[in-house]
């Protein structure tokens, strides 16, 4: 089964095309990168997987739950770390992991475990009654990531979590949601404009404009070229827009 | 395998979260607490010694005797807790969605009309706390009801409190021009609560203009104020009841219409 199945979705904003007929398909415990620039319809196919808004054409599937008919069960099974910062600020960590797991209906006693679980794999033990204002930022995109695994997702969405980091704590979050795929099988879609995060054996699909330009391994997409030369010439954007 | 149940044990606990993370909060900003329990208490002491001596009340249900104006416009001081409060929660819901935070909320498996009114209950009880620390205060000063009024209070309290939430709700996701507090006050908070029975009976008001009469009638909040202002004397005001009950219906309809993905202004905002 899929974790994530995107078919033919389209969605606009007024007379702005976000998204033109765009698939896709993250496979159970797969890596796939989500490659564009800033505007390409990233955060967009982002909100229409987690139903903050309707897709408008086409289907979205997540474990097989179509978002639109099941949501509860689809949304069950999909975790989710945004591009802007979500955790309550003035909470402590351990406050801000229990809200989210009562969102999900989650009993005390797997809370406490969970909690436990996750803090520790994130390398976060010692700041768990911290408030979260006194958090370094990868720090606190590390205790998001924590938090978006509470209910043991089958499906994790990243959005352009790196971005604001400096070099040491974007590798340190590459390396742990790589790390959480094969600990947990959990599949992730990892969107970015960072072709650097990208390894060549993962999965990538490129959007652009709306629009999926080519979906492969990213050693297939680069051929004999880089993955970045690739990548320009396929959108047709100036070097320095990466 | 994922290990969320649906079921209502999950919203349960759901709804357990959601109030005990809005109490949290609360405790948290004592400045807010402390400027939700000054307002009133600078209307009680300073408008009401002022107003005492100007304006005479005959004797009006609930009241079997003549009443201080203190005592008069003590329940009004409730709703306006609550209209403040529900306006607050609301907005601060319209900044949330701009950030992460809302989305978070948003993203939890359970249905957007049981997530939204979780949300609402939660403001309410916040609220209920605010007009339980104002009547103490005032019992001080002099606005005793009877002691088990306190407690015929609270029903009316929560269904005052839903209303105005509820409206607040409404309006933060309907009305775009609304998203300062600035904005608030003047539009709604204001003329909701001088166009009312808050501060003066309606009779009152009907000797001055039947227009103002007539607008203080159709003002629901008026029907929240006397909802408490019956409850707190252990009576029960069926009209104002009534029309509460119906005003939260209407503005929850509508909250909730705002509110889904595939109708309201969700879908249409970009970003």
């Amino acid at each position: 089964m899929t974790a994530l199945e995107v078919s033919d979705v389209s969605h606009s904003f007024g007379k702005l095309k976000a998204l033109d007929h765009v698939s896709l398909a993250v496979g159970e415990g797969q890596f796939t990168a989500l490659l564009g620039i800033n505007g390409a319809g990233k955060t967009t196919l982002f909100s229409l997987i987690t139903r903050l808004y309707d897709n408008i054409t086409g289907t979205i599937k997540v474990a097989g739950y179509d978002v639109r008919r099941q949501p509860g069960p689809a949304l069950a099974r999909l975790g989710i770390v945004f591009q802007t910062r979500s955790l309550d600020r003035d909470l402590t960590v351990r406050q801000n992991l229990f809200y989210h797991a009562a969102l999900h209906g989650m009993s005390r006693g797997d809370t406490r475990a969970r909690t436990a679980e996750m803090i520790e794999r994130v390398g976060l033990s010692d700041k768990l009654d911290a408030r979260v204002s006194t958090l370094s930022g990868g720090q606190s995109r590390r205790a998001e990531i924590a938090r978006s695994l509470m209910h043991k997702p089958r499906l994790l969405l990243l959005d352009e979590a790196t971005v604001g980091l400096d070099v040491k704590s974007r590798l340190d979050v590459a390396e742990l949601v790589r790390g959480l795929i094969r600990d947990e099988g959990v599949a992730v879609l990892w969107a970015t404009h960072l072709l650097d995060e990208v390894q060549p054996q993962d999965n990538v699909a490129i959007l652009h404009q709306g629009k999926i330009l080519t979906a492969g391994t990213a050693r297939d997409i680069a051929g004999k070229s880089t993955l970045e030369q690739a990548f320009l010439s396929l959108t047709g954007v100036e070097e320095g827009v990466l | 395998m994922s290990g969320t149940p649906l079921g209502w044990r999950g919203r349960m606990r759901a709804l357990y979260g959601i109030i005990w993370r809005e109490a949290l909060r609360f405790a948290k900003q004592r400045e807010r607490f402390l400027s939700a329990l000054v307002r009133p208490l600078v209307w009680l002491f300073i408008f009401a010694a002022g107003f005492r001596s100007v304006l005479g009340l005959s004797i009006t249900p609930p009241y079997e005797t003549y009443v201080l104006y203190e005592v008069y416009v003590a329940p009004g001081l409730c709703a306006m807790i609550q209209l403040f409060n529900g306006m607050q929660s609301s907005l601060s819901m319209v900044y949330d969605r701009e950030t992460g935070a809302m989305r978070t909320f948003l993203v939890s498996p359970y249905p957007r009309w049981f997530l939204l009114s979780a949300k609402l209950l939660a403001g309410v009880v916040v609220s209920i706390l605010q007009v339980y620390a104002f009547l103490l205060v005032a019992w001080f000063w002099g606005v005793d009801p009877p002691p088990l009024g306190y407690l015929t209070v609270l029903p009316a309290l929560v269904l005052s409190g839903l209303m105005l939430g509820a409206m607040g709700l409404f309006l933060s996701s309907t009305i775009r021009q609304l998203e300062n507090f600035a904005g608030v006050m003047n539009f709604v908070i204001f003329p909701m609560f001088f166009a009312s029975s808050a501060l003066y009976p309606l009779w009152r008001m009907k000797e001055s203009s039947i227009l103002l009469y007539d607008i203080c009638r159709y003002n629901p909040f008026t029907y929240a104020a006397e909802l408490i202002r019956f409850g707190l004397y252990g009576q029960i005001n069926w009209l104002a009841l009534a029309v509460v009950v119906g005003a939260t219906a209407v503005f929850m309809g509508g909250a909730i219409y705002a509110y889904d993905p595939s109708k309201g202004m969700l879908g249409r905002k970009s970003g």
